[in-house]
């Protein structure tokens, strides 16, 4: 592999000039420390990678939490033509619609410090978690086809949440074109039992309280004010989700040969967007995308439920509403100004959130003048931040932004640095209660393993691709 | 164990031995399992034969593993023995071994989520076959 030319545009970006099968540069949005830390992590040369592929349009963009993935970056923005580009299962990644959702309440801190302990105890209780969990329902073949063509929708029709819900959400929780029939045996199978399940590995439900506000008419937008009590929520599609990437990536390394499409890695397999493969994956994309959007409308509904029974008070006291749902690994057919000229692309965010400026339609009317909420979750016991999309984002980055902290250590350089630690009391002294059900969940996810969340953040703040709102600091949180 | 882990990032790597390509795809169904799950005595056994196509040497791991990994993530069982009844570079036949996953008797060790092509290779070596896979935890 030839050398790579980088040049550093301005304090937060980096350009890598095309070179070889490169189609167009590559954007770093990154800072000198945090380019630093990365050391000889990979993303860089995948950013290059993706520059290779089919209708490729004006960069390849990394967010400042990128890391290693395997294809894409994680942190990865693409966007490719509809005539003449390709989608690639791998650029949305394996936890299709994997995203996050926040919700505000009307409880002050000093109100759940006694309960708190009981209502971790309690989430912990209700919320299936862990590897393969399954949840409290198991779903027909005709109701789990409903899932996939309805989304949170389907969710709210069953009494999960209300319909005042699905306005706060990306896309109002369901992405069109979704066809059950492009799933296989196997990923209905997967998709039976596991809905209204978190998962593991990185995936958690976290309560936490709004420390520090940093744009006040923003967050009164938003409904966030100081010393209030929110719920994060990481979740996204499951074993269903897995078995699409999988099943796709299978059918489009095959489809890459009959094409006589080379590229630098085959986890880049994609196939035309006009074309019956590339329809095809959109349509179980989609179905996927949808059932993440039903699982976290589950998961928030039972967080209310909780809630009102541990700390014995109604609905109304708690006032849990929904802030913003927002998904962090998918592709979308968007319309985005390319060079001041209206454009239908297909972007792909993998490990990235979308951000939408002021006054766009799709941004929701109580939030239009603001611009659309970003959720950004931190690692195990960090916190997060809010913040909101931009018109720089919208012309610059194709409407994205970054999506968390980004790993810095692999899982096992994590279990081992964390030895002979009770990682549960290190979080205890911080003044985080955790409840996780894998014995070595807690030891891969120790907050030494990720970038500095604050440093991603100041860095997509300081470009404009998104302005801080708000920061939340972790009281408590369950982990698969 | 016929295996070895090298470090990623984001995900786990391991690099799979046998001094023949049969006894490296049979030891790495093994390899899969010893890094899956911690099993005891393993019931209800039941023996299949399947049967796997790539597109070449490396496909044909990536999708071979697949189909071991998915005896556990969509099936619930724990594979006990494999055998390697026929190889090429497009198609592989293999007569597995396996019994249900019981909660109760045997503990999960890394949750593996998918084979990834990421750097994956299958190849000669001067003390036998080796395979490279990077697994998504």
């Amino acid at each position: 592999m030839s050398e790579m030319k980088m040049t550093k545009l301005d304090e937060n970006r980096w350009r890598i000039e095309p070179a070889g099968g490169m189609r167009v540069p590559g954007i770093l949005y990154s800072s000198e420390r945090l380019m630093r830390d990365m050391g000889n992590d990979e993303s860089p040369q995948q950013v290059v990678n993706v520059a290779h592929l089919p209708g490729i349009v004006k960069y390849s963009l990394a967010m400042p939490d990128m890391h290693w993935g395997y294809g894409f970056p994680i942190g990865g923005v693409a966007a490719f033509d509809t005539a003449t580009g390709v989608v690639s299962p791998g650029g949305v990644g394996y936890d299709i619609n994997c995203g996050c959702r926040m919700m505000t309440t009307k409880l002050n801190a000093d109100e759940i410090r006694k309960p708190l302990p009981d209502l971790v105890t309690a989430l912990f209780q209700n919320i299936p978690s862990g590897i393969g969990s399954t949840g409290a329902i198991k779903l027909s073949q005709k109701e789990e086809r409903k899932v996939l063509r309805d989304g949170a929708g389907w969710a709210v029709a069953q009494g999960y949440g209300t319909p005042e819900d699905l306005e706060t959400t990306e896309d109002r929780g369901v992405m069109a074109g979704a066809d059950p029939d492009k799933l296989s045996p196997r990923a209905m199978e997967r998709g039976k039992a596991q809905l209204g399940t978190l998962g593991s590995g990185n995936h958690f439900l976290e309560i936490e309280v709004v420390e520090e506000i940093y744009d006040p008419t923003a967050a009164a937008a938003f409904g966030l004010e100081p010393g209030q009590v929110a719920v994060m929520i990481h979740s996204g599609s499951r074993g269903l989700g897995y078995q699409v990437c999988d099943d796709y990536l299978a059918r489009m390394v095959k489809h890459m040969g009959e094409l006589g499409l080379s590229l630098p890695d085959r986890q880049l397999a994609c196939a035309y967007l006009d074309s019956q493969a590339g329809r095809d994956y959109l349509a179980a994309m989609a179905c996927a995308a949808n059932y993440a959007w039903a699982n976290r409308q589950m998961l928030m509904h039972w967080t209310r439920e909780t809630f009102e029974k541990a700390l014995g008070k109604s609905p109304r006291e708690i006032g849990m509403r929904l802030l913003y749902d927002v998904c962090h690994n998918i592709a979308k057919i968007e319309t985005l100004p390319v060079d001041g000229i209206p454009r239908t692309l297909c972007v792909h965010r993998k490990g990235a959130t979308r951000a939408y400026p002021p006054g766009h339609m799709a941004v929701p009317e109580r939030y239009r003048k603001i611009g659309q909420p970003v959720l950004i979750p931190g690692d195990m016991g960090t916190g997060s931040y809010v913040l909101a999309g931009t018109d720089r984002a919208y012309r610059e980055t194709f409407g994205s932004t970054c999506h968390g902290a980004g790993r810095l250590m692999s899982r096992a350089q994590a279990t081992k640095m964390s030895k002979g630690r009770a990682v549960h009391r290190d979080m205890a002294d911080r003044g985080v209660i955790v409840m996780a059900s894998g014995r070595g969940t807690l030891r891969e996810e120790i907050p030494e393993a990720y970038k500095n969340l604050e440093d991603v953040v100041e860095v997509v703040h300081r470009a404009g691709i998104s302005k801080k709102v708000a920061r939340l600091r972790s009281l408590g949180c369950i982990k698969g | 164990m016929h295996y070895r882990l090298f470090d990623h990032t984001a995900d786990l790597g391991v690099e799979f031995f046998g001094s023949t390509r049969e006894e490296l795809f049979a030891h790495a169904a093994l390899a899969l399992f010893d890094l899956l799950v911690e099993a005891g005595e393993v019931r209800d056994t039941e023996t299949r034969e399947v049967r796997i196509d790539g597109t070449d040497g490396t496909d044909l791991f990536v999708n071979y593993l697949r189909e071991i990994l998915y005896l556990f993530n969509g099936e619930e069982r724990v594979l006990t023995a494999c055998r390697i009844l026929r190889i090429d570079d497009r198609q592989v036949t293999a007569e597995i071994r396996s019994g249900r996953f019981d909660a109760s008797r045997h503990r999960i060790r890394t949750e593996i989520k998918a084979v990834t092509y990421h750097l994956a290779s299958v190849g000669k070596s001067p003390q036998g076959w080796t395979g490279r896979i990077i697994f998504d935890v």
